[in-house]
C-alpha cells in the first residue's frame, strides 16, 4: 500500500491518509484481516504527528473499515459493500452539487446542464 | 493519560522579564513544540524544568515527581540538548562520553558509539573541530547514551541547514516510535512543528496562550481575505493580527467566528508561521 501525502492539497493530513487507505481496502489491494502499519511506525515513515495518525485510524474504524484490536493494532474488516455504496452515491451527490452551483454561476438552463452530463458519459462509453 | 511533564502555575521573574503563571502538560508517548518568539520565556521555563534556575513559586512534576525533591532520579532519566555545547572543547568525542558516564547509571557504551556511527561522527575528533550540525548531534548522542524517558531539546535547530534538520526529525521520530517516552522541543523555526509536533504550546511574554493537540489549534483558526471595505469596525475586530494595505486585508479568526464575517472572503487553512505571526501582533484573544 502507498500513502503519499501532499502539503498542497488542501486536505488536512488525516484526511488523506485516511482517503488512501480507503481506496487500498476498496480496491482490494489491502485484504479482509490484514493488520494495518501500527500508528507510530507509520507517524514516523510519514514524519507527522503520532496524533494525526491516529485520527486518521479511528475515523477509519468510525467508518466501518477497520478494527481496533488491544495489543493487536488495527485490522481490515470484511467490506461492507452497501455501505460502500452509500458513500460512494454521497460523494457523486457531492460533485453534482458543485456542478449545480457552477451552472447557475453562468445561468446555465437545467436541461442543458443534464445534456453535458449525457455527452460526458458517451464520451466514456 | 499519564504526563510526563506537568507545571502547574511556574514563576520566575528578572525584572520585567520572564514568565509567570506558566502550565501545561504533556503526557507520554507524544512530542510537544514549545514555540514563541525570542525572549518569550520558552527558555527560562526550560531552564526552570532542569532546575538550572530556581523558580520563583509553582510547581514542576516530572515522571509524577516534584522536580526539586526527586532531582537525582529524575535527571537519570531525561535527555537535554541545549543550543550550543557545554562540552570542553579540546575533547575528543570518545573522552566526552567518557566524561559524562560516570553521571548516569544507566550510561550505555556500546549505544554512544553505534549512534556516532550512525551520525557519521569521528569519536577521534575533537569537540572544538566540529560544524554546528555534527555538535547537535554530539549533544543527541550525549543526551540518548543513557536511555532517557524524556527527551527536552531547546532550539535545538537554530543555525542548523535544511539538511541537518531534517536528520533530526528523523531522530526525533525514531524515539517517539516508544510510546513511553516523550519530548519537549522548543524551537522558533516552526516550520519543524508543522508535522512532527503533536502538541504545541505557545508562549508570548512569559504567559502561556495555548497549549492543545496541533490539529485542534490548527483548526481553531483560519486565515481570511479579501478586499477593502468589506468589513465594518466590529468585524474587523473579531480578527486576530488584522492588517491591510492599499490594495486588500488579511488576518485570522476563530473558525466559529467566522459565520459573523460577509461570506464572500477567501479563506485558507492557517499555518504554524501564521499562529506565531497574528498572535504576536495581537488583536482580541
Amino acid at each position: 500500500m502507498n500513502i503519499v501525502i501532499s502539503n498542497k492539497s488542501g486536505l488536512p493530513i488525516y484526511e488523506q491518509i485516511k482517503e488512501q487507505i480507503k481506496a487500498a481496502i476498496i480496491c482490494d489491494e489491502i485484504k479482509e484481516g490484514e493488520i494495518l502499519p501500527s500508528i507510530r511506525s507509520l507517524a514516523q515513515d510519514l514524519k507527522i504527528s503520532v496524533i494525526t495518525t491516529m485520527r486518521a485510524y479511528t475515523d477509519l474504524e468510525q467508518e466501518g473499515f477497520v478494527s481496533s484490536m488491544q495489543g493487536k493494532g488495527y485490522f481490515v474488516l470484511p467490506k461492507d459493500s452497501e455501505h460502500i455504496k452509500e458513500q460512494k452515491l454521497r460523494e457523486i451527490e457531492l460533485h453534482f452539487y458543485d456542478a449545480i452551483a457552477a451552472s447557475k454561476i453562468i445561468g446555465l438552463p437545467n436541461d442543458e446542464l443534464i445534456q453535458v452530463l449525457k455527452i460526458l458519459l458517451e464520451e466514456q462509453n | 493519560m499519564e504526563n510526563i511533564l506537568e507545571i502547574k502555575s511556574l514563576r520566575k521573574k528578572f525584572g520585567q522579564f520572564g514568565v509567570e503563571d506558566v502550565s501545561f502538560s504533556l503526557p507520554k508517548g507524544y512530542i510537544m513544540g514549545f514555540v514563541g518568539k525570542n525572549g518569550a520565556g520558552k527558555t527560562t521555563t526550560i531552564k526552570s524544568i532542569l532546575n538550572m534556575l530556581h523558580k520563583d513559586s509553582g510547581e514542576i512534576k516530572i515522571f509524577g515527581l516534584d522536580s526539586l525533591e526527586h532531582e537525582a532520579e529524575i535527571k537519570a532519566k531525561i535527555g537535554v540538548v541545549m543550543d550550543s555545547t557545554f562540552f570542553e572543547e579540546n575533547w575528543t568525542l570518545i573522552q566526552t562520553g567518557k566524561a559524562l558516564k560516570p553521571f548516569y547509571p544507566d550510561w550505555d557504551d556500546y549505544k554512544f558509539k553505534q549512534m556516532l556511527n550512525t551520525f557519521g561522527l569521528d569519536p577521534s575528533k575533537k569537540i572544538k573541530e566540529l560544524s554546528r550540525g555534527m555538535r547537535m548531534k554530539i549533544m543527541i548522542a550525549c543526551a540518548l547514551a543513557h536511555d532517557p524517558d524524556f527527551l527536552i531539546l531547546d532550539e535545538p535547530t537554530s543555525g542548523l541547514d535544511a539538511v541537518a534538520r531534517d536528520e533530526l526529525m528523523d531522530i526525533l521520530k525514531a524515539f517517539i516510535t516508544n510510546e513511553n517516552k516523550a519530548i519537549l522541543f522548543s524551537t522558533h523555526i516552526t516550520t519543524d512543528l508543522e508535522k512532527i509536533a503533536d502538541y504545541i504550546t505557545f508562549i508570548d511574554n512569559g504567559k502561556v496562550m495555548h497549549s492543545d493537540t496541533k490539529d485542534n489549534l490548527m483548526e481553531k483558526y483560519v486565515m481570511v481575505k479579501g478586499g477593502l471595505g468589506i468589513l465594518n469596525e466590529d468585524q474587523k475586530r473579531l480578527l486576530i493580527g488584522y492588517q491591510e494595505c492599499k490594495v486588500n486585508f488579511d488576518g485570522m479568526i476563530l473558525r466559529e467566528k467566522l459565520e459573523l464575517l460577509p461570506n464572500n472572503l477567501a479563506t485558507e487553512p492557517v499555518s504554524m508561521d501564521d499562529l506565531v505571526i497574528r498572535f504576536n501582533k495581537g488583536g482580541i484573544r
